[in-house]
């Protein structure tokens, strides 16, 4: 990552020199703290290590990392995207209904169907923001309910279940023609989508300029408000993607479908060393807050932590998390002085 | 062609009703250094963001080589070469200094791939050029104002503009600093670019500019040539009025010493720094930006404590760890930047008054609403604030007065010592001789004032004793008789000790 390339130094050939340098990347702090946590589990719970856990894993956290990354390009802007898993529900309650009615239809068309969707739920948020001048933080609470009502109202309550599928469709996530499951590949892919575009195009730039000093942009002749509505619509586009692959791989569309989900990925993002300050952000660092989301819900199962504590727990260990990274990253800019 | 490369005429402008420039016409020769002068709200500022693209005006006309133009943007102002710095700075903290150049126009492969390698080796040359040393990959974050002022300084020169704007552009640059851009200035009006320059020291516009023209409350008053004018011509047109006297000093008989610094010192930042500082003594602490002269009053104030030395108060040893410690021991401290650390911008005027002691406002936890209304109320009134009510935050207030509010706001605490560091950077005239008329009047009721100031002139002429600081420590003391502006330069660059050490 640009950002955080690590001062150039001699190479020298002792260890803690070496771990010196590692800890100068910014994604240090979280780094330890998931070799920490993976170390731990294991020693309880040996099968933690597995390929098969290990794919699970993988496989939980894929559309998580697709719409974190979404969420931080909005939150590098100064902004938040509450109504992230709204939009999941409605694109996946659309899509599904249409593949339900048309099974013959080619899949490629139920994801670019669901990315239209999104983006124009995105745009929807775009505009309130831009030219309601409405704080993010209202605006997508506002569509929040409104997204998650239209659920209800197009379903009219009802479910679309496993057998009213298409075969093709349910594959379309678990299917491993390239040796891992689609859903890996595409959250990898939109990973290095997300990645170049914020560091090597002016527009995702501009993302970082506007969060980072919004009043100074006009300035620089960034167009402040086709930024911020940009990040919308880029958030509705990858929710969208999100629905098609969560209804794919749950083989459903519920009413309640991913309902509370923004906050994981505000969580994975915050986690990540996105900055809610908006201007601080980046990919590899989103990958590891959601890794270690994944992580953390994986294992507590797996050590058996009764499901009554795990979400405490969870809260838990993303504080420690948080706040050791917080306190690593000190350390570095210390000793960096 | 045109005799005028921009020229503005009868430009007003609106911001929710009222009126900020009225009727002005504005205009600009190819090879020219044309200053831009006014008091703080006359206007100056508006008129440049007109000029840039970043207003449009209500009314009137922009002309650029003879053509009619509007600009709705600064892309666009910026492709019709026109560059600007502007008086906030306006960088991207989370960027780094290179970025911070070229935001918004980076340098891209014909993918539209951002080229960084280009980006970093242009602003590398482009700062060599200029003269200034800076870390490439720092981020604007941590840079000093003045290192600040460089980026936004080689962010305007590096868009290779026929007409600068530059919207005082030196006010915190060291002398040197200053030197070097009156360089790259000249070298670039020999090359044909005309110039635009607004800044506060009268001295600088002697020196720099071929012509004036003068604003007052968003209007325009006069046009003249530099040759054809004295200073005291343009104090009067720019204030309306005639200002006797900038540094209206008084002589103070000294009187026992309030503050004894003793080889104070602060791992990284100062060392061996002693002096003393006497009742109704106004001591100077001149020296480069990055002297550490802030830091030893952050020192002295609690905000970043000493590691070794003593600090007494009226033969009192104290450990001063906090700021407010420092306030119930008397001290007052007005800080450099009053954006950053003087003021809380969005609160209101009573607010950010009252802020320092809200203790002494608060009963059992409740604030008292109607007594820190009427101190801050009165001591608005005391600073002769200008401002519609007490409710107006600090945000939309002029400098001038934004600083009025700081010197309130500690005045309210009514300290013995009152720190003062750069208290009139980026104020205008009318204002900088009222804040100097109260500095000299609460030194004669008896207030010890230690003054950080890079401008020599008020080095000068508003202190009884000066001292100076080069890297770190302290290099030359000086009386009011003694200091003249050559020994100050001397011993703030130097490393010989000139002058008597007292």
């Amino acid at each position: 990552m640009r950002n955080s390339t690590p001062a150039t130094q001699p190479v020298r050939s002792s260890l803690s020199n070496v771990l010196w340098t590692l800890v100068r990347y910014r994604e240090a702090g979280i780094s330890i703290f998931i070799l920490i946590l993976v170390f731990v589990v294991t020693l309880r719970a040996p099968s933690f290590l597995s390929t098969d856990n290990f794919n699970d894993i993988l496989l939980n956290i894929s559309i998580l990392t697709i719409v974190a990354l979404a969420q931080t390009m909005v939150i590098i802007t100064h902004g938040i995207d509450l109504s992230v898993s709204a939009m999941i529900g409605l694109v996946a309650m659309m899509v599904a209904f249409v593949v339900k009615q048309n099974p013959e239809m080619p899949v490629i068309f139920a994801v670019l169907l669901g990315m239209a969707l999104g983006s124009v739920l995105g745009m929807f948020n775009g505009l309130i923001i831009t030219r309601g001048n409405v704080p993010p933080i209202i605006a997508t609470l506002g569509t929040l309910s409104i997204y998650r009502g239209l659920v209800f109202f197009y379903s009219q309550g009802t479910w679309i279940n496993s057998f009213e599928l298409p075969k093709s469709f349910k594959l379309l996530s678990k299917g491993t023609p390239l040796g891992l499951p689609n859903m890996v590949i595409v959250a990898v892919l939109v990973a290095l989508a997300v990645y170049y575009f914020l560091n090597h195009t002016r527009t995702g730039r501009d993302i970082y300029a506007v969060g980072t000093n919004p009043d100074a942009a006009p300035f620089a002749g960034i167009r402040k408000e086709r930024i911020i509505f940009l990040v919308y619509v880029l958030s509705g586009l990858l929710a969208g993607l999100a629905a098609v692959l969560w209804a794919s791989r749950f083989e459903s569309a519920q009413t309640n479908t991913a309902s509370g989900f923004e906050l994981q990925t505000v969580a994975a993002s915050v986690v990540g060393g996105v900055s809610i300050s908006g201007g601080v952000g980046t990919v590899p660092g989103v990958l590891l807050g959601a890794l270690l989301l994944g992580i953390i819900q994986n294992s507590l199962t797996l050590i058996r932590i009764s499901p009554f504590w795990q979400l405490a727990a969870q809260g838990l260990l993303i504080l420690i998390a948080v706040i050791s990274d917080k306190w690593i990253l000190n350390r570095v800019e210390r000793t960096n002085q | 062609m045109s005799e005028y490369t921009l020229e503005l005429k009868n430009i007003s402008k609106s911001f929710s009703g009222v009126e900020v420039l009225h009727q002005v016409s504005f205009q600009l020769r190819p090879g020219e250094v044309h200053a831009l002068l006014g008091e703080n709200g006359a206007g100056k500022s508006t008129l440049v963001k007109v000029m840039t693209g970043v207003h449009q005006p209500d009314s009137g006309e922009i002309l650029l080589d003879g053509k009619k133009v509007h600009f709705s943007d600064t892309r666009e102002t910026r492709q019709a070469g026109i560059a600007a710095i502007y008086q906030e700075l306006s960088l991207f903290p989370d960027l780094d200094v290179a970025e911070n150049i070229f935001v918004g126009r980076q340098p891209t492969t014909t993918g539209g791939r951002i080229d960084w390698r280009k980006l970093y080796a242009d602003a590398k040359n482009l700062l060599l050029s200029l003269g200034v040393h800076l870390d490439l990959k720092q981020k604007a974050r941590n840079l000093s104002i003045a290192q600040q002022q460089m980026v936004e300084i080689a962010r305007a020169f590096s868009i290779n503009a026929r007409i600068l704007i530059m919207d005082e552009p030196t006010s915190s640059l060291t002398l040197n600093e200053v030197a070097d851009l009156f360089r790259l200035v000249h070298r670039l009006r020999e090359e044909g670019a005309a110039i635009v320059f607004i800044s506060h020291r009268l001295e600088e516009l002697f020196e720099l500019a071929d012509r004036v023209t003068i604003m007052r409350d968003g209007s325009y008053v006069d046009t003249c040539s530099m040759k054809d004018v004295t200073r005291d011509d343009l104090i009067r047109l720019m204030v309306g009025r005639t200002i006797t006297d900038l540094f209206p000093k008084q002589d103070v008989d000294a009187g026992e010493t309030v503050l004894k610094v003793d080889r104070l010192a602060r791992a990284g930042s100062f060392r061996d720094v002693s002096f003393e500082l006497r009742k109704g003594e106004i001591l100077g602490m001149a020296g480069l930006v990055g002297a550490g002269r802030t830091n030893v009053a952050r020192a002295i104030f609690g905000v970043e404590p000493a590691t070794s030395g003593s600090i007494q108060i009226e033969g009192q040893k104290v450990a001063i760890t906090s700021p407010q410690q420092a306030i119930k021991l008397g001290l007052a401290y007005v800080p450099e930047d009053r954006q950053l650390h003087g003021l809380i911008p969005a609160m209101p005027i009573t607010a950010n008054i009252s802020l320092p002691m809200l203790f002494k406002y608060a009963q059992r936890g409740w604030l008292q609403e109607k007594v820190e209304r009427k101190a801050a109320y009165d001591a608005a009134l005391q600073m002769e604030v200008r401002a519609n009510n007490i409710w107006q935050t600090a945000r939309e207030l002029s400098g001038g007065n934004q600083q009025k509010i700081v010197l309130a706001k500690w005045l309210s605490t009514k300290p013995r010592i009152l720190i003062l560091d750069e208290p009139t950077r980026g104020i205008d005239v009318g204002t900088k001789a009222a804040v100097h008329a109260l500095m000299s009047k609460l030194a004669s009721e008896g207030m010890a004032i230690l003054m950080i100031s890079s401008e020599l002139p008020e080095i000068l002429g508003m202190s009884d004793r000066v001292i100076v600081m080069r890297e770190g420590h302290v290099t030359a003391h000086f009386s009011r008789a003694e200091a003249t502006q050559e020994k100050i330069i001397s011993a703030a660059t130097q490393a010989v000790t000139i002058g008597s050490v007292q």
